[in-house]
Parts: structure tokens; sequence; C-alpha cells
């Protein structure tokens, strides 16, 4: 096959899965956003207004992960690839797409959930528009924070020199950084969403304790970030670290695995610390005095829920590193 | 690239302990959660108990945790041994 063919092939391949899957997470979260809307506003119709202009914010928030897989899409379309071409390009083009394709989908459907509860929450307090709505931005911002991780690799995957990098394992090693950032940004942009979603439905039923609970929402979506920030680290080596050419099968696959090890092991850990987050915060509005308590449960239960992507992380570094 | 049988089944080795441990990783990290959060569910509304409770929350864990230490056994076993 043409080699400098196949660098054009891998960027209009890449930029369809780049916008094909980045276009799932917005959509969901913002059908959820709308959904709670419409049942807030059948609740007090006289407070339509304030409720379509929150539900119209929130959604524009969760639509910005879907804009920068769309921005990725784009410039994988339009990019001149004729003049460096062959299978290490194709990789890293590959690797930009699949890394910010993923990448949109938690923070998509995460952000939807603060948008929700924040337009039931003016239904209920009307008085508390003003703090839902701040609330709302500060959790769903949080949660877009996967998304720009994946953007980031996507980007340095694009414009990555590939100079001093031996074809084999490179394109491994490629392909396995944007698979280990993207896939691990699932989990932890949904699970922060599930704790700003929460928090919001706190500061409803509780104004007075919107201090508290912003503050358990944070400490929580920070914590559920880990994995998506292990998924990082674990890129940045495979991009950065030099490997020995060898045109063996297994030290490619050996790269690429590490990837796929820590994006996949970083899913699960990413939900279920938003989950803790999740109930940390609901429960810290209805008992605020026992917020100290909750915090310290929550970062315990949190840590313990921690340890597979620590595993994951452990074999993902034996994988690049040991054998 | 030339591939021959031992390359072969040293990659394949490889795949397999990432994919192991990727995918044992996912129901441990939710599951773990979950308990997490009906422990703070439980100790919003009885805040009293919160030492049983933290107790009850970290043995109901460590079980869970448990498939996601088989995966990473099978992993290392995968990477190490085979």
């Amino acid at each position: 096959m043409d080699l400098l063919a196949s660098g054009q092939m891998a960027a209009f391949f890449s930029s369809g899965i780049c916008i094909g899957l980045g276009a799932i997470g917005a959509a969901i979260g913002e059908g959820y956003t709308a959904a709670i809307a419409n049942q807030a506003i059948s609740r007090s119709p006289e407070r339509s207004g304030d409720i379509l202009k929150n539900m119209l914010v929130g959604q524009a928030v969760a639509e910005s992960a879907s804009i920068f897989a769309l921005v990725i899409a784009i410039l994988l379309l339009f990019m001149d690839v004729s003049g460096n071409g062959g299978a290490l390009k194709s990789a890293a083009l590959l690797g930009a797409g699949l890394s910010m394709g993923f990448g949109a989908m938690g923070a998509g459907i995460g952000a939807g959930f603060p948008g929700g509860q924040a337009c039931l929450g003016i239904s209920r307090q009307p008085q508390a528009t003003s703090a839902l709505t701040t609330n709302m931005l500060i959790g769903s911002a949080v949660c877009q924070t996967p998304a720009i991780f994946s953007m980031v690799v996507a980007l340095m995957l694009v414009f990555i020199n590939l100079g001093q990098m031996p074809a084999a394992p490179g394109w491994a090693a490629l392909l396995g950084a944007g698979l280990s950032t993207g896939l691990a940004a699932i989990g932890s942009g949904y699970g922060g969403g599930l704790a700003a979603g929460a928090s919001c439905e706190g500061i409803a039923r509780q104004p007075k304790t919107v201090g508290q609970v912003t503050t358990t929402m944070l400490v929580g979506q920070a914590v559920a970030q880990t994995p998506s920030i292990f998924g990082l680290l674990v890129s940045f080596i495979l991009m950065f670290k030099s490997f020995e050419a060898s045109s063996a099968l297994a030290p490619a696959m050996g790269l690429l695995s590490a990837g796929i090890c820590m994006g996949l092991g970083g899913i699960g850990p990413g939900i279920g610390n938003g989950m803790a987050a999740e109930a940390a915060a609901r429960w810290v509005a209805r008992n605020v005095g026992k917020s100290d308590v909750l915090m310290r449960l929550m970062l315990v239960g949190q840590a313990v829920s921690q340890s597979t992507a620590i595993y994951a992380m452990v074999v993902s570094l034996v994988l690049i590193f040991v054998v | 690239m030339s591939i021959e049988g031992a390359d072969l089944i040293k990659a394949a080795a490889f795949l397999g302990a990432g994919i192991a441990m990727g995918l044992g990783a996912i129901g441990p990290g939710v599951g773990e959660g979950m308990v997490a959060a009906k422990a703070c569910e439980a100790i919003g509304k009885n805040p009293k108990e919160a030492g049983l409770l933290t107790r009850t929350m970290l043995v109901g864990q460590a079980v869970a945790e448990s498939t996601g230490i088989y995966s990473l056994v099978v992993a290392l076993l995968l990477l190490f041994v085979v």
C-alpha cells in the first residue's frame, strides 16, 4: 500500500471515529438536562423563564466536550498529511481520534446531571436560583477536565514530532497513548457529573448549606479525576519514552496493552468515586452538622475504590518498563 | 514484521494481561463506589453508628476488591510466568 495514502486514510478514519464517539455523551447529557427541565416546568410553570435559561446554560457547558471532539475531527479532516505519511503518522492520528472520541463521552453525560438538577432545584427553591446556577457551572466545568486531558493528548498526537521514533513498536505506543487517556476519561467525567448533580439537588433542598455542599462536591470530584490523571500519565510515558526498534510483535503488543489496561482500568474507579461523592454531597446538605464525618468516610471509600485503578497503572508500567 | 511462534505467544500474553487487568478493574471500582455511597447515606441518616458503618463498608469493599485482585494475579502470571 502507498504509505502516503495510508496517512491520509488514517486521518479521515480517525476524524469519523472522533466525532462519532464524541457526539454520544453530550447528546445524552443534554437530553437528561432537558428532560428534567420539563419536569421542573411542570412543577412550577410560572418559573419557566428562569428554568429555560438555566437549562440552556447547562446544556451549553455539556456541549463543550463534543465541541472539543468536533475541533479535533475538523483538524484531522483538513490537515495536510501528504508530506509525512507512514505507519507511525497513521497510528498517531488514529490515537488522536480515539483519545478525543472516547474522552468526550463521560464528560458529556456527566455535565448533564448538574444541569438537570439545577433546573429542578429552581422550581423548588426559586430564591436559590443564582446559587444553583453558580454551583451547576462549577460542577459541570470540573466534569470537563477529563475531556480537556483527552484533547491535550489528541493535539499532542496530531502535532508530535516523530523524528526519532522507530516505526515498530512506536505505532503501538502512539495508539496506546490515545486509548489510555481516552478510555480513562469516561469514568472520571461521568463520576464527576454524579457528584455535581447531587450537590445541586442538595442545595435546592437546603440552600443554607451551599458552602459545605460545594466543598464536598469539589473534593469528591477531584478524587474522581485521579483515574484520568493516571491515564494521562501513562499516555505521556508512551509518547515520550524512547523505545528500541524491534520488528517482533511482542514489544508492540506490550505497549498497546499498557494503554488499553490503564484506559479500561480507569473507567470503574472513576464512576465508583463519583458515586461516593454523589452520596456524600447529597447527605451533607441534609445533615450538615456531620459534614466532617461524611467527608472522611467519602475519602476512605474513594481510596479503596481507587485501588483497582492503581493495580491497572502498575500493570501498565510493568508492561512499559519491565517486560 | 517477522512473527514467529514464541513471539506470537508473548504478544498474546501481553495483550491478555492488559485486557485482564483493564476490564477486571471496572467492576470493583464501581461496586466499591456503591458501597461507599450507601455508607455515606447511612451515616447521614444515623451518624451515631459511624464506627460500625465504616467497618462494615471496609469489609464489604474488601470482598468486592477480590475480583480485582484475581485480575491482577492473572495479569502478573501472564506477564512473568507464562
